[in-house]
């Protein structure tokens, strides 16, 4: 895995020189590539975690939450440092700007249930 | 794992070819041939990439249950 990421780095120095939309190109092969290489083991963690909440009885809605948010801040990241890379300082904040409200929507039904669960304890 | 890594030479590859055609057909005085060559390559490369994003997004939508 390092010995790719290095060697995309060599190979994008080379490339930056003349072509620089090529050494974006490659930079982002790179991520998806080493992305590829771990979902395996990303999958199997995520079956480990699924199956001890349902062992566990906790209800299946909040790990989903959970998931989506951090699928969406991986891919958000992942295109936000590719912008940067690409020197779009300002593209790449924007993106971040969208995860982040995307993940606020995401996690507004979960503060409602824990306030709901709150009132019902401290009336 | 292994094949990944050839994509990372194919794009590389392709890279320097089109920069040494480019500065080529540059000094041979055909200039509008070494823009053709170069977005002839851009274009190759891009489709590659977009190819491998579109099976990088359709995985992380199946292992997080995005949609």
């Amino acid at each position: 895995m390092v010995g790719l990421g290095l060697v995309a780095a060599v190979l994008a120095v080379v490339l930056r020189h003349n072509r620089p939309e090529m050494a974006m190109f490659l930079s982002i092969a790179v991520g998806i590539i080493i992305f590829a290489a771990l979902i395996g083991k990303i999958g199997s963690v995520l079956d480990v975690l699924r199956e001890l909440s349902s062992r566990a009885n906790l209800s299946m809605i909040y790990l989903g939450t959970i998931l989506k948010i951090v699928g969406i801040a991986y891919i958000a990241d992942f295109g936000a440092q590719i912008c940067r890379d690409a020197g779009e300082g300002a593209v790449a904040s924007k993106i971040e700007f969208a995860a982040k409200i995307l993940v606020l929507v995401l996690a507004v039904p979960i503060v409602l249930a824990v306030l709901n669960s709150l009132i019902r304890v401290v009336p | 794992m292994g094949s990944d890594v050839n994509l990372i030479f194919k794009i590389a590859g392709v890279g320097i070819l089109v920069a040494a055609a480019h500065w080529i057909l540059k000094s041979a005085g055909k200039e509008d041939y070494a823009f053709i060559t170069t977005v002839g390559g851009v274009a190759v490369v891009l489709v590659w990439v977009i190819y491998q994003l579109g099976s990088l997004f359709e995985q992380v939508k199946s292992v997080f249950k995005l949609f």
